[in-house]
């Protein structure tokens, strides 16, 4: 999928309000994220890359939806960074781009088995697209 | 009328650049009362205050503007210039065209017509100069050390040892602070009771040194050279001049349930106890929240023991009123409240410790008898998970831990892998790090021992979590090197808590009037030029107090400190500040709003006689100490009636410098 708009660090920094400069790199956040295996980027990747413009390659990646939004990251920062805002910052960046919704109604029924609650599928649509 | 002399100075390029100095020295020339106007590449230089002397003779000047730096810079150079001319030094001004001119403007016509409206304020000012003679005070030659850790025991004795008394208060039954708690030291991993005990043995035999143990200052008055201070000791209920230290008391003691503070409450204690067998003073102490006798009226099984007959049961609390020229604040800190970091399991587990719960379980007279046991089931851990920066290097905004790195546990936390790693070789130690911070000599090369030759796991990045899983810990952590997220299955998990100043910091600093920073460390007069005084006159800082630091860095700074105490104390009197405040007699009517303002409780009231075309008859008038008054000025700007002055600084004297300024 190619992405048409540039997307910038200041826009993260807009949408997310978190400035990713007061990261220290010291990885507390990843070391509390309960998904770091399955996702590509880690928390303290993404202040890092924020940080220096790579914006595009987060757009791109896997992490955005295999984030749980659990808020770990941002509750265990020593430094107030909130890790899980910048994620969401580059999700709905993603999600506003014209035809990138990253979820449809029709992709639904697939998706659907007996142990997702309804409330997941719901929040998910919410979450993953326009 | 005055006969003054205006010296317009270059600064080099300082001022010169900026504003045109030829110009300034031709247009003061028109000043009423400026006979002498001139200009000079340094004015503080050798020449430059020759040239003033000169002219100070040739020209019977009766004052001198010196265009030049911010008085604080040179004020005094070129006060002591006009003294060595014979003129009163307080008939000396600086117009500052450095700070205040040169140096924010880019524009020679603006410097140049600001620095002459400056140097005519100054002219203006000097023409209401009065000469002014400061008084002298004597110094009571002794010093008032608050806190008995390395830092209050090295300032004593070194003070001690020029020949002057000291008093250590130190507010914990004995004396020797933190360090009396430490097992092993870096970086030469020698015993710390071996190199503190002598000191504190050395310290309670000088001769010049009195230990006030179990003791707080209570009040403090005065000022620089003579401070009043109230110390409260507090009732032992233990004779200390009668009991040996034999510790029988300690040993008959049926009440079990008091926790041990020098183990870090690892164990109990009994009521009645004694710290740690090196304590000085070696006497027992009982704490009368766990005492039975205290409680119940029974009990006294102490008292029935002692052969010496040292428990008093009726012992108050005793105030000790004394003089002192100097007082030194050696109050050091502690770890902070590791309970706040429940991600790391502190509140779960009791094998979860901190850093100095470690020190304790490791040393010889610990609760474990030195050896490495959990201390949940007493069983020999095979993995131990090391944390450092915990509560260090937050953000000033974080809802818990501190701004600063707390800069001794990077080296503490090698020290304590490296240790368990000596004693136990089939134990594992792994360290989560952010960064290994060792600047210090021999202090890198002691970190670097611990990766490669007592093969300490080192992990670059932080624990995010620790759960108690059966009788395991389970850290969850980053290795940011290998790009993973790591689990530990750990057996035991030290925490490298951060370190905060005593508790009692906040209200002493209140106490001495002493600055302090948002973090509660005690500040500096400079951060660089005068790192052990405070601002506050005659208060010296020694230890963590001041901020952190380890034991070599504490016993310099101990030292340094002492240096600047024997300074203060060989002095026979003090020359006070002449710019105090005065109280107008025909204005003032005794109202005593001044009074209540005065930060330095300078100002009485007494009857006096008043004469005045108005008034005859005895009235209350404000009377200014001169030797407490620091010319502050806060009494002048709240006096109703305008009685208040400041000599050197009176209304009339701003006034002219206004008006010349807005002519
Ligand atoms: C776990 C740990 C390990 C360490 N290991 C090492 C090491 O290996 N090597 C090294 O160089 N450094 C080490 N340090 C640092 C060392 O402990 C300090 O540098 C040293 O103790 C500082 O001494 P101090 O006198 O300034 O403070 P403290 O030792 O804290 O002494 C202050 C004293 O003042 C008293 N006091 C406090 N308030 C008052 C008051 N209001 N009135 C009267 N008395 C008061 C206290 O009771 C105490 O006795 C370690 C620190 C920790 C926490
Ligand atoms: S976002 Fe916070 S927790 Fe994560 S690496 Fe940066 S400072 Fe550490
Ligand atoms: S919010 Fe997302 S990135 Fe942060 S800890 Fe939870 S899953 Fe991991
Ligand atoms: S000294 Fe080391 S462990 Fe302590 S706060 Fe600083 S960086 Fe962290
Ligand atoms: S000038 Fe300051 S110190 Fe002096 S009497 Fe007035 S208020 Fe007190």
């Amino acid at each position: 999928m190619s992405l048409t708009n540039k997307v910038t660090a200041e826009d993260i920094l807009r949408i997310s309000g978190v400035d990713a400069s007061r990261c220290m790199q010291c990885g507390k956040c990843s070391g509390a994220c309960p998904n770091y295996d399955e996702m590509d980027y880690h928390p303290h990747q993404f202040a890092a890359m924020v940080r220096k413009g790579k914006i595009t390659e987060l757009m791109e990646s896997k992490a955005l939806y295999q984030c749980l939004s659990c808020f770990a990251c941002s509750q265990r920062c020593p430094r107030g960074v909130e890790p899980a805002k910048l994620i969401e910052a580059v999700r709905l960046s993603v999600i506003r781009q014209k035809g990138k919704n990253y979820m449809t109604a029709d992709a639904l029924p697939e998706k659907l088995d007996e142990k997702i609650p309804q409330q997941a599928l719901v929040s998910a649509m919410r979450k993953y697209s326009k | 009328m005055q006969k003054i002399g205006v010296f317009v100075c270059w600064c080099g390029s300082n001022i010169a650049a900026t504003v045109d100095v030829k110009a300034v020295a031709e247009a003061l020339k028109d000043e009423a009362g400026v006979v002498f106007s001139t200009d000079y590449q340094y004015m503080c230089s050798e020449n430059g205050q020759a040239m003033i002397r000169q002219a100070i003779k040739d020209y019977g000047l009766t004052g001198i503007v010196v265009c030049s730096c911010s008085p604080r810079m040179h004020e005094a150079t070129f006060r002591k210039t006009a003294v060595s001319a014979g003129l009163n030094p307080y008939m000396v001004e600086i117009a500052n065209i450095r700070e205040q001119c040169s140096w924010i403007h880019k524009d020679m016509a603006e410097g140049t017509e600001k620095a002459i409206v400056l140097a005519r304020a100054a002219v203006a000012k000097l023409h209401r100069n009065a000469p002014l003679t400061a008084g002298t005070s004597p110094v009571t030659k002794r010093a008032l050390v608050i806190g008995g850790g390395i830092a209050g025991i090295q300032t004593a004795l070194d003070v001690a040892d020029a020949g002057f008394e000291v008093d250590i208060v130190e507010k914990s039954p004995t004396i020797g602070g933190r360090m009396a708690q430490l097992d092993k030291t870096f970086p030469t991993l020698d015993c710390s009771a071996c190199i503190l005990t002598p000191k504190m043995v050395e310290a309670a035999q000088h001769e010049k040194i009195n230990i006030i143990s179990y003791a707080e200052l209570e009040s403090l008055s005065g000022f620089v050279g003579n401070f009043t201070a109230t110390i409260r000791k507090k009732a032992r209920y233990i004779d200390e001049d009668k009991c040996s230290g034999c510790g029988v008391c300690t040993e008959k003691c049926p009440s079990r349930k008091g926790l041990d503070d020098f183990n870090m409450r690892l164990n109990k204690r009994g009521a009645v106890y004694i710290p740690f067998a090196q304590a000085i003073p070696n006497v027992a102490v009982i704490d009368a929240d766990q005492c039975i006798h205290f409680r119940t009226g029974k009990c006294g099984l102490c008292q029935k023991n002692c052969s010496a007959g040292a428990i008093d049961f009726e012992q108050k609390d005793q105030l000790i009123e004394r003089q002192y020229g100097a007082i030194v604040v050696a109050t050091g800190f502690k770890p902070i409240d590791a309970s706040q970091f429940n991600e790391y399991a502190y509140n779960d587990s009791p094998d979860v410790v901190t850093s100095l719960e470690f020190e304790r379980i490791m040393n010889a007279a610990g609760p474990t008898k030195g050896q490495l046991v959990r201390p949940s089931d007493l069983e020999h851990p095979h993995e131990i998970v090391f944390i450092q920066c915990v509560g260090s290097r937050c953000s000033e905004d974080a809802e818990k831990g501190k701004p600063y790195c707390s800069k001794i546990c990077c080296m503490y936390t090698a020290k304590h892998a490296m240790l368990v790693r000596e004693k136990y070789p089939d134990v594992n130690v792994h360290v989560f790090y952010i960064d290994a911070r060792t600047p210090g000599k021999n202090f890198d090369e002691f970190y670097r021992r611990a990766v490669e030759q007592y093969g300490v796991d080192y992990i670059k990045g932080m624990v995010g979590k620790v759960s108690v899983e059966g009788k395991k810990l389970h850290v969850q952590g980053s290795d940011l090197l290998n790009g993973e997220q790591v689990h530990i299955n750990a057996d035991m998990v030290v925490l490298a808590t951060a370190i905060e100043p005593d508790p009692t910091a906040r209200s002493l600093g209140t106490m001495l009037t002493a600055s302090m920073d948002t973090n509660d460390f005690f500040t500096e007069a400079h951060p660089k030029l005068r790192p052990v005084e405070s601002p506050t006159a005659g208060v010296f800082l020694s230890g963590v107090a001041q901020g952190p630091k380890d034991i070599p860095e504490t016993v310099a700074q101990a030292g340094a400190a002492a240096a600047k105490v024997i300074g203060l104390l060989a002095k026979n009197e003090l020359t006070c500040n002449a710019c105090v405040a005065h109280a107008n007699e025909a204005v003032c009517n005794g109202c005593s709003q001044c009074e209540r303002v005065c930060p330095y409780g300078a100002i009485t009231y007494e009857d006096r006689e008043i004469r005045t075309p108005e008034f005859r008859g005895v009235r209350r008038i404000a009377t200014v100490n001169e030797a407490v008054c620091q010319g502050c000025g806060a009494c002048t700007v709240t006096c109703p009636s305008g009685a208040m002055d400041l000599k050197g600084f009176t209304n009339r004297q701003i006034m002219s410098e206004v008006d010349a300024i807005c002519r």
